[in-house]
């Protein structure tokens, strides 16, 4: 069977975000999953992509682009290989997740949502991550780190 | 009984390590779902979720077997959905993640024993996209759970067949409320719908639909595994069951315990999270959550049951408690509570949409010294704009429970900033 090409995205995409398809009454109902799958192979979600999916999934682009918008892991935007998200919710705000964020941009010389300049990093503030008991936290990547001190904030940068 | 006093924690291990399907089942895994399969019709499964007492862990409590006897059955032949709301975004709130990363097969058989109830052939985990190490756990149980015969066709030879789908969300706090979930899993963005229709009659794509918390979800094995009369006599109150309870801030030890219904929140915090930290005295408390209002120490004898929460002039919401010490400004906690409700509105409806930025400049200016002496009416009159029945969805009025119990409890401290700038 061919596979339709769509241009600006990968053979790999399209063949994941396709078999998504299975689990849901539609494909609208894949947009979300879509986009991940994007991310997960290019970090980002660029305009070329987006389209290229709201075709895949017969919406239209205006469409996508809502609900890209919506969500905060989505990126619209090149983010750094490793995205770093600290946790500004009230638990970790009450136990220092600003020196936290301040921090992490000092060392890596950036604004929040900017790249790093060597492409390595790029920090978000993020919701309750749910590990409050262990505040401040940070997600490093997929990764959860606990109990965030100046010294871990110098151990996850590796420096 | 160590282990019948505490069913819903009775495999989670200090070292947060994953129960395998061999571990469940050796501490009476899936046996509630061999009895409901083999001994009880949906209805009858109902009833005895019913006659248990279990209300909603989510926040609102709900009775869940009522929400389930509300589900038409009358055409069999209808596709019906049931929906695990695993996307806890509350803050101050990390109970169900425990639940879903150290015993993925107490939900699973939970939302099996649900689906068998409601007669739904297909069921969804909503989880949070954050939750990396959720998502791993439960795709190996839901292999583990397929390969035995628990999930597919003829679940343990009976007619009853189910699929479990695992999707996880892109984050947003309001995916929680359950029909903005819905709408995610439709692949939209999550704004609320109109009810009615309720999901429980028109829900995911138009088709009757339940959606659990996974805390309620995971009670349920254990409520046919053990007995009506066993679950109700757990409770120290008028609520039925165990529950979750946590605290978080500057407490010695915080933490989650599973502890009867009824627990007086004392408890809680001067035992089990063993009391504030050296040098720090309590202040006040969000008994379940952001959206709660303030309680303060007064009402440390208050017992975390719903209608005893809501007594004392809040909820008990998630029962994961927020602790205010007496060196965090509560001007300062609020701010930071509504700049995450304001980010986090979904902008659908106009009071929300405005309103919750207004609280925002608001109290940043008062911290800034800009603030005037009117500006607490303003906010106090947005708390009741923002309330019951002026919006969508219950985001608004939860944003505003920590603002309308701040301006009650410490109002002094909004004025000192007042009064600083008129200095």
């Amino acid at each position: 069977m061919n596979e339709p090409i769509f241009e600006g995205l990968s053979l790999a995409e399209i063949r994941e975000i396709n078999a998504e398809m299975s689990h849901y009454e539609n494909k609208t109902a894949v947009s979300i999953e879509a986009l991940k799958i994007v991310q997960k192979h290019r970090r980002w979600v660029s305009d070329q992509c987006l389209i290229a999916v709201a075709e895949l999934l017969d919406i239209s682009p205006a469409q996508l682009e809502g609900v890209a918008t919506f969500y905060n892991l989505i990126y619209r935007q090149p983010v750094g290989k490793t995205v770093i998200h600290y946790c500004n919710s009230v638990t970790c705000w009450m136990l220092g997740s600003d020196q936290v964020g301040e921090s992490l941009c000092r060392h890596l010389n950036v604004e929040l949502g900017e790249m790093s300049a060597d492409g390595e990093y790029t920090v978000l503030p993020i919701v309750c991550l749910g590990a409050c008991d262990h505040a401040p936290v940070v997600m490093v990547g997929n990764e959860l780190k606990f109990d965030i001190t100046e010294d871990a904030v110098n151990e996850i940068l590796g420096r | 009984m160590e282990t019948l006093a505490k069913p819903l924690t009775k495999n989670i291990r200090p070292d947060r390590a994953f129960t395998t399907l061999a571990d469940y089942e050796s501490t009476g895994g899936y046996q509630g779902l061999r009895k409901a399969l083999a001994e009880l019709q949906p209805k009858d499964v109902q009833q005895w979720v019913k006659d248990a007492g279990l209300r909603g862990r989510g926040g609102a409590g709900f009775g869940t077997g009522l929400k389930w006897s509300l589900v038409p059955l009358d055409d069999l032949s209808q596709t019906r959905y049931l929906v695990a709301n695993a996307d806890e975004m509350e803050p101050g709130t990390f109970k169900d993640r425990m639940l879903l990363e150290q015993d993925p097969h107490q939900l699973i058989e939970g939302m099996i024993i649900a689906a068998y109830a409601i007669q739904a052939q297909k069921a969804y985990i909503f989880l949070r996209g954050e939750y990396h190490v959720a998502k791993f756990r439960l795709e190996q149980a839901l292999l583990e759970a397929k390969s035995k015969g628990y999930l597919g066709e003829h679940i343990l030879n009976s007619a009853f067949n189910l699929e479990i789908v695992l999707h996880t969300g892109a984050g947003r706090y309001i995916c929680g409320e359950e029909t903005a979930l819905l709408n995610a899993l439709e692949g939209k963005r999550a704004t609320p719908r109109a009810k009615p229709p309720f999901p429980l009659v028109s829900g995911l794509w138009g088709k009757p639909t339940v959606v659990n918390n996974v805390e309620t979800l995971c009670n349920v094995p254990h409520i046919l595994h053990y007995g009506v009369e066993w679950y109700q006599g757990l409770a120290r109150g008028v609520d039925k069951g165990t529950k979750l309870f946590g605290a978080g801030g500057r407490v010695k030890h915080p933490g989650l315990w599973e502890l009867p219904m009824g627990t007086p929140i004392r408890e809680i915090i001067e035992q089990h999270a063993g009391g504030m930290r050296d040098g720090y005295k309590l202040r006040g408390f969000l008994p379940g959550g952001a959206s709660t209002d303030f309680l303060l120490p007064e009402h440390l004898d208050v017992v975390m049951d719903f209608e005893a929460v809501a007594k004392a002039g809040s909820r008990m919401g998630t029962g994961v408690i927020i602790v205010l010490d007496d060196k965090t400004c509560p001007v300062r906690m609020v701010l930071n509570l509504e700049q995450f409700f304001a980010q986090e509105s979904c902008g659908w409806c106009t009071p929300c949409r405005d309103g919750l930025p207004w609280t925002v400049t608001l109290l940043k200016d008062i911290i800034a010294g800009k603030g005037r002496i009117e500006d607490l009416d303003t906010l106090a009159g947005l708390t009741r704009m923002l309330g019951p029945g002026n919006t969508f969805c219950a985001l608004a009025p939860g944003a505003v429970e920590p603002l309308q119990s701040a301006l009650k409890y410490f109002r002094a401290d909004f004025e000192r900033y007042i009064a600083m700038e008129r200095a």
